[in-house]
């Protein structure tokens, strides 16, 4: 697997394919879109422990883009075209009931899937504004998809929050653009070494930090999550909760203050702070909803806190845990927003106080939502325990014990919201819960079950994925954000 | 100094972004402000006396280094501008249906969503 702007050009190739030949044929959009997303996995796949620079058009890279392929984006690319998979696998038959127009979904799908893709290969700021961008404006499209009140206010209040956003880091490229005169991120890193931080530079930092903070949804930005998330399609989601606020935030932040500006104590307790207060308010909000996807939503806040805790600790422990977190996070999170698609599919509502004994009638949802919520509440065997096990011991060799205390205390928090949807999801039931709806519901069409379960099959097994210390997939990852800026110097400039 | 005229308009836009109530002064505020930032890049290309980046047969290397301006920052410009006509036009269209759905342009009277 040598040619990695595949990655790019095939979602954008096929993403406006859709919509030319489908608009006679009704079938199409479901099988170009899945195997799309499967080509795009499969894909993925074969990059593990490849690391390649491309250059577009063949330019020498301080001149043209490059495109960068090495350990994290390889961890990204994976969770992001599997992620991609799962959802579209969801999408044939939960689309087909609840959204009218099946080449639309999928092509703005795809675009998001591109604007990704490129965000994590790509080596060059102004081409990540320009991929950030086209992935933000089709979740933009995608939040507003159902055309109702809320779900346009939900989209209309991201939009504008994100614009600004977007907005900002387009001044940072700017400026590091007057100062340096290069846009190539080796480049800028290489001279950010040469002269320092001078306080353009300074501001800059600034500016692009608080812009992909609000993109990675960490609590003072965090105000347009709760409602875009859940006003969304199912499918969609989980693409944003699991997938999307980590391609475009948190790996971009990760990339930035590791791999062009050095990580210092200053950054690095800016972090820790971020994180600790992103925990314990996404979760203390979390427990008061009684709508089931907006609950989910703000765990989403909670558990982006403890990634950015476990990179901001510096340590490689602590990025082991922050990367092997976001890696699980992606997969129990998507799995939950799958599991209240398929519980409004079947029941019409997603109020928690409306639902009950959902476990008899639908086993297949109810089994992989009990083992998607001891994921993430932090029980073993399941993959999310020992991320945040790594965590917390990360912030204890840290020398931050009260730091590991407030994970803790987060993690009891999240396993009392999670037996809160059980008790009255599927176990027991809600006030208003009428015992007469009951007989009419059976379970979700196949290829949403299949999702479901391999993703639960997932979570259950990718546990040991770290048990062998930072070996295998995540080895890579801490080398890359270890190594500093000079690794990556080194790999993109060669030497100097 | 022009590039802090240029800071001062971005403010403004920010200004009109965050604090009006208006849906179509937000979008005026987002448009003004990503103008600024067009305007600044722009900018940072300019040269007084300059002359298109060219190279041909007559040219004389010194005066093309001397003279010639960056025209890397107007390909720049160009992409924004188009990005940004991408999501003015979703924006336009989202407050048509907002507008549509709640009879106002007011966002404190759009409070479907639950808090």
């Amino acid at each position: 697997m040598s040619d990695i702007s595949l990655f790019i050009a095939l979602p954008i190739g096929m993403a406006f394919f859709i919509p030319i030949v489908s608009r006679n044929i009704k079938w199409f959009p479901d099988i170009a879109g899945n195997f799309t997303t499967f080509v795009l996995m499969l894909l993925s796949l074969l990059t593990i422990n490849q690391e390649i620079v491309y250059n577009v058009g063949n330019w020498k890279p301080p001149f043209g883009i490059v495109l960068v392929l090495d350990g994290f984006s390889c961890l990204v690319l994976i969770i992001v075209n599997l992620i991609g998979f799962f959802s579209t696998l969801f999408s044939v038959e939960y689309i087909e009931k609840m959204f009218t127009s099946k080449l639309r979904y999928y092509s703005l799908f795809l675009l998001m899937l591109a604007g990704m893709n490129g965000v994590v290969l790509t080596g060059d700021l102004f081409n990540l504004f320009v991929f950030l961008e086209i992935a933000s404006v089709a979740s933009y499209a995608l939040v507003g998809f159902g055309c109702e009140a809320r779900e346009l206010e939900a989209s209309f209040k991201y939009l504008v929050m994100s614009s600004i956003a977007s907005t900002f880091i387009l001044l940072a490229v700017a400026l590091i653009y007057g100062r340096f005169g290069t846009l190539n991120m080796a480049h800028v890193s290489l001279m950010v070494q040469k002269y320092g931080m001078d306080n353009v530079i300074k501001f800059s930092a600034v500016l692009l930090f608080c812009g992909l903070a609000v993109k990675a949804a960490l609590v003072p930005f965090h105000a347009w999550l709760p409602d875009a998330h859940p006003s969304a399609p199912a499918p969609i989601s989980a693409m944003l909760s699991g997938v999307v606020i980590k391609a475009l935030g948190v790996y971009v932040i990760a990339r930035i203050t590791y791999n062009i500006f050095e990580m210092d104590t200053m950054i690095s307790s800016m972090f820790i702070i971020l994180g600790i207060v992103s925990m314990m308010i996404g979760v203390l909000m979390a427990l008061g909803q009684w709508d089931f996807k907006r609950l989910l939503a703000y765990h989403s806040i909670s558990q982006m806190g403890y990634i950015i805790l476990g990179l901001g600790l510096g340590t490689p422990l602590g990025i082991l845990g922050g990367i092997f977190h976001l890696f699980n996070h992606s997969l129990f999170k998507s799995l939950l927003f799958l599991n209240s698609g398929s519980v409004e599919y079947e029941t019409g509502t997603r109020n928690l106080e409306k639902l009950g004994c959902l476990s008899r009638r639908m086993p297949v949802t109810s089994f992989s939502s009990l083992v998607a919520s001891l994921s993430i509440s932090g029980i073993p065997p399941f993959n999310g325990f020992w991320s945040k096990l790594i965590i917390i011991l990360a912030a204890i060799q840290a020398g931050r014990p009260f730091s590991a205390l407030w994970a803790v205390i987060g993690s009891i928090l999240t396993l009392a919201s999670f037996t809160k949807v059980q008790r009255y999801v599927f176990f027991g039931h809600g006030k208003h819960f009428k015992l007469e709806s009951l007989p009419q519901i059976k379970e979700v069409p196949n290829l949403m079950q299949m999702s479901m379960i391999l993703l639960a099959i997932l979570c259950t097994v990718t546990g040991v994925l770290a048990l062998g210390g930072p070996n295998g997939i995540f080895g890579p990852v801490i080398d890359v954000l270890t190594g500093g800026p000079s690794a990556y110097i080194l790999k993109v400039l060669g030497k100097q | 100094m022009i590039y802090s005229l240029c800071f001062i308009l971005f403010i403004i836009g920010l200004y009109g972004a965050t604090c009006k109530k208006n849906i179509v002064k937000i979008i005026l505020g987002l448009l003004i402000m990503e103008y600024s930032v067009n305007l600044f890049l722009i900018l940072l290309g300019w040269r007084k006396n300059g002359v298109a980046p060219i190279i041909d047969s007559q040219t004389d290397m010194k005066t093309f280094v001397a003279h010639s301006v960056d025209p890397l920052p107007q390909a720049l410009v160009l992409t924004s501008i188009v990005i940004g006509l991408g999501v003015l036009s979703l924006m336009v269209a989202i407050s048509i249906r907002l507008y549509q759905r709640y009879g106002t342009f007011d966002i404190t009277e759009m409070k479907k969503l639950k808090h």
